[in-house]
């Protein structure tokens, strides 16, 4: 097997606050392997974005990795000094965020801050950084790309923004993209084209994209892989259909079945009962013991870690044999 | 956009008469312009004969529409103190007042934007506190204080600069300057200072709420992620954000700078067009008085078409649909 192109192994964040640490983050461990699409679903404030910003190295102050370590290519990234790191950042990993219309800066025109982007990380000269602009927003789907590249980003719409952003994103030829919850902002109905053109571009270079989002839907049509996560940690992981499927954790359970599906004729979908803990009042235990149908006595005292269960799975729940203790 | 400046015109133009209205009422209706320039020896008869040939005795529109002819002439008739034209007095004084305005100007933006910037970026180091601090001083000091202070110290305690006066001047023809000689440019420093402080601190602390705003947003977040360098996001993509509002800020306290070195020229006896102003107050010089309204009111107006020009020129949002 190939070697993976990022391997993050037991990373934890924490933010020190006037009420003491929060762990926004405890002992996410995950790999993805070159030209593959990993996705990573949860509700808001599972720990999904945080896992996006501390592998690029951008955890708001005054967070921190307190713990772990991020390899990219083999190369260990998350001790970097900043200079460094901003090599990493556009060139080796690029990041696509949630809302199109906040990512661009208003004041500059798309060519500016595309052939800035570009001249950052590779050598060339002005005109063969437009050129290669003009090439990248026809390939992400903009119309008339030549003349439209010397616009402000308020002249285009969202779904357009958001191509734009993409472009930005890939410019340099990334081995990695992170996106951000790309379409959550987007019409419903622009949503699956921006996930196509983002797929077909990674594609085309062999990037791989750990894709954040709260939709199963996307997920399904678009991973390989999915991470769950819930209160921070990982849940479960393993192949997107399988996971699907056959949901082993009980939370991820509750997701798959809170999908809309076509064919089924329930009434009404399921929904799991009560909220996810704030991170300053993780229960003991299991994070998810207040809302698990299965809970039991263990569940209620010892921590379980994601633990490999079958080939290519890991799982943390104490439902299953050979799970570990965090 | 040329709509739009005619439009920003068309307002300018009702603002200046509004003002001209107030300044002819003024010049028009405080005191009697008659026995403020005759003797108490004069006659009646002959007061009246001087009346009428000013015309004083016309209908109230026609006296306006002559006030506002005459100044579009810029002519504003003799000061009643120093009995010359009042047009030759402003315009002998002007350079004096621009030339401490503008070198103000140039400290508080240059101190204020940088001293802005620093911390901002550096919000957390001990120096930031200190310029924090300090330009709480700045900003709750009067002027007055500011230029008494700064005269004992320099010059009273440790002699280095001039207290007052110009220094020396070079005469260009059309404008006499201080910023030639060496004595000149000595003595312009204080009353700089003086005159800039406030608006330093106020910059200073615009461009820092200012810049903080922007290094949170998304684009600042975007542009790190895609690895530009500190220098390209700091000046290049957040700095420019923060220009509109303070080229709003910037322009309107270059006016009041004009408006307000008053105080500053009475401090340093300063020979601008402020002082003019004061002691014109002191003996009721009517005509100087209302051609000083004018005046003022012609700077603000024109540094406000310029701002709203410069708005246009700084964000690309404005500029469709006009």
């Amino acid at each position: 097997m190939a070697d993976p192109i990022l391997s993050v192994r037991d990373l934890t964040v924490e933010f020190p606050t006037r009420h003491g640490i929060l762990t926004a983050l405890s002992g996410v461990s995950f790999d993805i392997m070159p030209g593959e699409v990993l996705g990573v679903v949860g509700e808001s404030g599972a720990g999904k974005s945080m896992t996006g910003s501390a592998v690029i190295g951008l955890i708001d102050r005054p967070g921190r990795i307190a713990k772990g370590e991020i390899h990219l290519q083999g190369e260990r990234i998350d001790n970097l000094p900043e200079e460094r790191m901003r090599g990493v950042r556009g060139k080796r990993i690029g990041m696509i965020f949630q809302d199109p219309l906040t990512s661009l800066n208003p004041l500059y025109r798309i060519s500016e801050q595309i052939v800035e982007t570009i001249r950052t990380h590779l050598p060339l000269s002005k005109e063969a950084a437009r050129a290669k602009a003009v090439g990248l927003l026809d390939r992400v789907g903009i119309p008339d790309a030549a003349r439209r590249i010397d616009d402000y980003p308020h002249q285009f719409s969202g779904g357009m923004r958001q191509r734009v952003v993409i472009a930005l994103a890939l410019c340099a030829e990334p081995d990695l993209v992170i996106a951000d919850e790309p379409t959550t902002a987007l019409d419903v109905s622009v949503q699956a084209q921006i996930i196509d053109v983002m797929k077909e571009l990674c594609a085309e270079t062999g990037a791989a994209i750990m894709l954040i989002t709260h939709d199963m839907g996307v997920i399904a049509e678009t991973a390989d892989r999915v991470a769950v996560m819930y209160a921070g940690r990982i849940a479960e992981i393993g192949p997107v259909r399988a996971v699907i499927k056959d949901a082993k954790h009980p939370y991820s359970a509750g997701l798959m079945g809170a999908i809309p599906r076509m064919s089924a004729d329930l009434e009404r979908l399921v929904q799991i009962p009560g909220a996810m803990p704030r991170l300053s009042a993780i229960p003991p235990g299991c994070p998810f013991n207040p809302r698990c149908p299965h809970v039991f006595d263990r569940c209620l005292t010892h921590r379980p870690a994601a633990s490999e269960i079958e080939p290519g799975r890991r799982v943390a729940c104490w439902l299953y044999p050979g799970v570990q203790e965090a | 956009m040329l709509a739009f400046i005619i439009r920003r015109l068309a307002q300018s133009v009702l603002v200046m008469l509004v003002v001209a209205l107030i300044a002819f009422a003024v010049f028009r209706y405080v005191g009697d312009p008659i026995a403020s320039m005759v003797g108490v020896d004069t006659r009646l008869a002959d007061q009246e004969i001087m009346r009428e040939r000013l015309g004083l005795n016309d209908p109230v529109v026609v006296q306006f529409l002559r006030f506002i002819g005459n100044a579009l002439q810029g002519e504003f008739g003799i000061s009643y103190r120093l009995q010359q034209p009042v047009t030759e007095l402003i315009l002998s004084r002007l350079p004096a007042t621009i030339e401490l305005a503008f070198a103000s100007a140039m400290i508080a933006l240059i101190f204020g934007v940088g001293l802005g910037v620093f911390t901002a970026l550096k919000p957390r180091s001990p120096a930031s506190a200190l310029v924090m601090a300090l330009s709480l001083i700045g900003v709750s000091l009067p002027t007055f204080l500011i230029g008494i202070g700064l005269i004992y110290i320099f010059s009273v305690e440790l002699g280095w600069l001039p207290s007052f006066g110009r220094g020396q001047v070079v005469d260009l023809g059309w404008w006499r300057t201080g910023l030639l000689t060496e004595s000149g440019l000595k003595s312009l420093i204080l009353p700089a200072i003086t005159l800039s402080l406030f608006q330093l601190t106020l910059i200073m602390r615009l461009v820092r709420s200012e810049m903080l705003e922007v290094l949170r947003t998304e684009y600042i977040r975007f542009a790190r992620a895609r690895g530009l360098s500190q220098r390209a996001i700091n000046f290049g993509h957040a700095l420019k954000n923060t220009l509109v509002p303070v080229i709003t800020i910037t322009g309107l306290q270059l006016g009041s700078v004009i408006a307000f070195a008053i105080v500053t020229e009475t401090v340093f006896q300063w020979p601008g067009v402020g002082s003019l102003f004061i002691n014109s107050v002191q003996v009721v010089d009517v005509p100087v008085m209302a051609a000083y309204l004018m005046f003022i009111a012609l700077v603000f107006v024109v540094i406000n078409l310029i701002v709203d020009i410069l708005y246009y020129v700084v964000d690309p949002r404005l500029r469709v649909g006009g």
